[in-house]
């Protein structure tokens, strides 16, 4: 593809060029290097396309996601273009004002990078590690179950629950993440759980 | 939805009404600019606003907000009055027949058994008259006095086009318009498809609008065929697989029930739930139930779970209450709730009063956000002026945020409305430190259990109970997950013969091949075959329609069974027939059930054994008459919004939705038309989803600003300019933004008076790319239907008046 479109810019030049000048006499050779020097390569070129679904509603449109190495950022594989997947029979290549923009969506300037902490009564959230975090909400989470734990009702029923936490899962997770969400929620023994079908 | 997005352009008739597909799911709405272009389909909607759905139908008609019942019972008036029914399908595949209690009954508003002070329902009287067979009684004739087809008669009778338009607002011409094209699909002949979506839940009597509407489509016949069906168009891209995995207070996944305290058993669970056939040679699938949920606990609880100790049940978290999000917001109001996590949710944004959810939030110990980008809630308490107010000094709640991966940077499937099972790839690596959610969730976990495991607790037991035998603990892959959705044989599966039908350690085909006594696993038994011993069915990609009626049958994965528009054994009559060639979809070809799509019927009964389509319910049967098993009626009735600007037209004193939950001092937040005397409601744009894209820039770019929708007539007699600005204020706070003066919104007249209404985009907040704004349920009631509990955010009352704008 990067060739045939080089190819094409190229011969439209060339003959621009020979019509008015000595080009053509040095052969194209030179004129070909100095021509692909400031063509663009097509965008695509060097890309790795996945089919994804687009995040937002439940027309759960096809994606096509295509994705570049980045150099400066240790060749991490980076989103660098989204349409719509024409193969898809619900929505047959079209993407809406929403779909359309994802990329931004997962550039966002307020996308979260790092894991961020903010101290009680304090003003701001500071960088802290995945451990450090990790540690710290499973130490909340445990204390605060130890504290409040049900095991048996007044009647003496097993009820082994805990009301006193609470988790709403995303609606926009897969269903292995949802059911993994499922799993570890139920199984602290939560009964706030919910998501968004019921708003 | 019933049926899928692609079926919709096998609609003859198009009715869109509590939803604006044009604007909320464009890439849907195209089936039903198929269904116009290729067919002539007719598409009408009817919504307070003129939205860019309404520009493209060929019949408009505005109602007030909140008054959805009114409209859609005079449509049930309409065609019982005028004998406009599919009278077969009426006869055979509804409970039209069925004879109800000689106690029920109904009067100024309310049905028998209602007591006022705990605000519900004893509802025995609304069950079916059983015969000494142990069937219920019918009476095919459909005249018996207490026969659902009469007392439904009896019951919609005062919705009346004159009525209907007292209540909604509605020109009579124009409802009768709709009238006759919803008439014009009672014949088989034709078809009409119901598209809506959050125009109809967020009310406090949301889920019988829908309900409603199924029984207009019953009257009509146009559930089960091709182009018909009540489609929900739903709002997440997978909050339909969310929903199936039961990430909700009361549900196990697929739909099963999370034990309660009064059932201390797994057997005194399973008692309530026989689904004993209410007639002869009927399916009642749910008679499985104990095999599914078997199948659940043996899924959840491994190698753990014994017949000896009936599977882990008394480990599983047993109900007191169910705690919907109104609920869950309340408790933490009341200071009850320790711990939060939101997990790609933004509650502050998402749920009713948000004066009172901050209040709720500020008594957190710790939060944790777990969403790729930054939400309001992670910065509850963070000051940002009149759109957040708050002092973060007097804010004691620990917060976290962690990065986790977007839906292009982990592979795994959704379901999308048509209940289709769909495999996305990962597309690029993790964006700096984020991580899946599955990595963070079993991350924790795991340090969790290795807590326990090390200083003891509380609640161990069942805690370390939990299945968790993935080759690597943390990090269970997709498709690990989805084969632990689908279930396996843990022994060799023999049939009645002694013939092995499923080796031990392949996975299922089909949730038919289920079993109670712990031989099978499977999650959750609805996506059972999904991941069979074919493999991941999810990753079709088969774009083909060999029947050419959108089917698309090896495209990923139809739950349940593959199965693309549900009841379709009704397509055809009770001889197995297509009801007409036009209509042609399943029928009985001799020896089996045939046709483009997986019959929902078992495929060899013949039609002389009478099964009925409905094979969920034990009856065999749809309901027009739903017994019990919604909280505030067995038909639906008109209730007014809580915030009304009329009193009821045809029950005066009834205030709201008389089984609708209302929490201790919420009644007080209520505000009336004396002080609030403008109607508004909420939507949202096209360029935006939900809370979300504000933190997009293009899209904040293309609609950076909240705004509100006023009428012409409204703004000139609040002396109120086009892009000037107003402030909107409710019982419970107020916004700010700049008016739009349109002609998308008229006035009403409602019971002889003007009624003005205004319309509220829902998109704006405080942290993102485009312009701070109050978010809209500063506004909202919180008040939620009286069946689901979703907050009434389609209709409440609020003031409006014009003011300087902010200093640039």
């Amino acid at each position: 593809m990067n060739i045939e479109v080089s190819r094409r810019h190229f011969m439209k030049l060339a003959g621009a060029g020979a019509a008015g000048s000595a080009v053509a006499a040095f052969g194209f050779g030179a004129a070909e290097a100095q021509v692909a020097a400031h063509v663009k390569p097509f965008r695509l070129v060097g890309t790795k396309e996945a089919r994804t679904i687009c995040p937002y509603c439940a027309v759960s449109c096809g994606m096509m996601v295509f994705a570049a190495p980045n150099k400066d950022n240790n060749g991490k594989l980076e989103v660098t273009h989204i349409e719509g997947d024409s193969d898809h029979p619900v929505n047959r290549g079209t993407l809406c004002p929403k779909g359309a923009a994802a990329i931004d969506y997962i550039r966002s300037k307020t996308r979260v990078q790092y894991p961020m902490y903010r101290k009680p009564g304090t003003n701001q959230f500071e960088r802290v590690s995945w451990d450090f975090a990790m540690d710290r909400i499973a130490k909340l989470v445990k204390e605060d179950r130890d504290a409040n734990w049900i095991e048996k009702n007044k009647d003496g029923v097993t009820v082994n629950r805990c009301t006193t936490m609470a988790f709403l899962a995303g609606s926009s997770l897969t269903n292995e993440g949802g059911w993994l969400t499922y799993k570890v929620a139920r199984g602290l023994g939560l009964l706030q759980i919910e998501n968004q079908a019921r708003i | 939805m019933t049926n899928s997005w692609t079926d919709i352009g096998n609609a003859d008739v198009v009715w869109i009404m509590g939803g604006n597909a044009a604007e909320a799911h464009p890439c849907g709405f195209k089936w039903v600019t198929e269904a116009k272009h290729n067919r002539g389909a007719k598409l009408m909607v009817v919504d307070p606003r003129f939205t860019r759905s309404a520009a493209v139908a060929d019949h408009y008609a505005p109602i007030r907000p909140g008054t959805d019942i009114a409209f859609l019972s005079g449509v049930v008036n309409y065609l019982l009055s005028n004998d406009k029914i599919h009278k077969e399908y009426v006869r055979h595949y509804t409970n039209a027949a069925y004879l109800v209690k000689e106690e029920y009954g109904f009067s100024d508003g309310l049905f028998s058994g209602y007591n006022e002070e705990k605000r519900n329902y004893d509802r025995s009287s609304w069950e079916y008259q059983m015969g000494a067979d142990g069937y219920a009684v019918r009476d095919m004739t459909l005249e018996d006095p207490r026969c659902v087809f009469q007392l439904m008669k009896k019951h919609f009778t005062p919705y009346t086009p004159e009525m209907v338009s007292r209540i909604s607002g509605t020109p009579q011409d124009k409802f009768l318009k709709v009238c006759e094209w919803v008439a014009s699909t009672a014949n088989g002949e034709r078809a009409m498809t119901i598209m809506y979506a959050l125009g109809w839940t967020q009310h406090s009597h949301g889920a019988q609008n829908i309900r409603t509407a199924a029984m207009i489509q019953l009257l009509c016949g146009n559930i089960g065929v091709p182009g018909g069906g009540v489609n929900a168009l739903r709002g997440h891209s997978n909050v339909q697989g969310i929903t199936d995995v039961g990430t909700l207070t009361a549900a196990i996944p697929g739909y099963l029930a999370l034990p309660i305290d009064s059932e201390p058993t797994l057997e005194s669970h399973l008692a309530k739930r026989t689904f004993k056939p209410l007639q002869a040679n009927q399916t009642s699938y749910w008679q499985n139930y104990r095999k599914f949920y078997v199948s659940f606990l043996k899924s959840y609880f491994g190698a753990k779970a014994t017949p000896e100790n009936q599977f882990g049940y008394d480990w599983l978290p047993k109900l007191d209450v169910a705690y919907d999000c109104l609920r869950m917001f309340e408790t933490m109001y009341q200071g009850k709730t320790n711990g939060l996590i939101c997990q790609g949710f933004n509650p502050l944004m998402a749920i009713a009063h948000k004066n009172k959810s901050v209040a709720g939030l500020s008594k957190l110990k710790f939060l944790v956000s777990i969403d790729p980008i930054e939400t309001d809630t992670a910065r509850f308490w963070e000051n940002h002026g009149e759109f957040n107010d708050v002092d973060p000094a007097k804010i004691q709640t620990e917060v976290f945020m962690l990065p986790v991966t977007t839906f292009a940077e982990e592979d795994g499937s959704l379901t999308n409305s048509s209940r289709c099972i769909m495999w996305k790839e990962r597309a690029a690596d993790p964006y700096f430190e984020s991580k899946t959610d599955s990595q963070i969730l079993a991350d924790l976990f795991v340090r969790i259990r290795k807590l326990y495991e090390k200083d003891g607790g509380k609640g161990v037991e069942p805690l370390l109970a939990i299945d968790w035998s993935y080759k690597d603990p943390l990090e269970p892959t997709p498709d690990e997950l989805l084969k632990e959705l689908n279930g396996k044989a843990l022994v060799d599966l023999k049939d009645a013969e002694g013939k092995v039908v499923r080796a031990a350690g392949q996975q299922l085909a089909s949730f038919g091949e289920m079993r109670d006594d712990g031989s099978t696993d499977g999650s959750m038994w609805i996506y059972t075959g999904v991941y069979g011993p074919g493999g991941n069915l999810s990753q079709r990609r088969d774009n083909s329609d060999p029947s050419g009626l959108g089917v698309y049958g090896n495209w990923g994965f139809s739950w349940p069974a593959n199965r693309r528009v549900q009841y379709n054994r009704a397509s055809a009559d009770p001889e197995g027939k297509p009801w007409s060639e036009r209509k042609k979809y399943m029928f009985w070809n001799g020896q089996r059930w045939s046709g483009p799509d997986v019959p929902d019927y078992v495929p060899t009964i013949p039609p002389e054994r009478a099964t009925g389509p409905f094979i969920m319910n034990p009856e065999g049967v749809s309901r027009l008459w739903v017994r019990g098993m919604m909280t505030d009626g067995p038909f639906p009735v008109h209730y007014e919004p809580f915030e009304s600007p009329v009193a009821n037209p045809l029950f005066p004193k009834i205030k709201g939705n008389p089984a609708a939950r209302v929490f201790k001092g919420d009644m007080e937040v209520f505000g009336d038309a004396k002080d609030f005397p403008i109607v508004a409601t909420t939507y949202r744009l096209v360029e935006h989803f939900h809370y979300w894209t504000k933190g997009v820039h293009m899209n904040a770019v293309m609609q950076p600003e909240f705004f509100v929708e006023i009428s012409e007539q409204l703004a000139k007699e609040k002396g109120i300019k086009h892009g000037g600005w107003v402030k909107v204020w409710s019982h419970r706070g107020s916004v700010k933004g700049k008016a739009v003066v349109t002609k998308r919104i008229k006035p009403v007249k409602v019971d002889g008076k003007t009624v003005h209404y205004i319309g509220c985009p829902l998109n704006f907040g405080f942290i993102g790319e485009a312009k701070k704004a109050s978010p809209i349920n500063s506004l909202t009631p919180p008040v939620g239907d009286a069946n689901a509990q979703t907050p009434e955010y389609k209709a409440f009352l609020v003031d409006i008046e014009p003011i300087s704008g902010p200093v640039a």
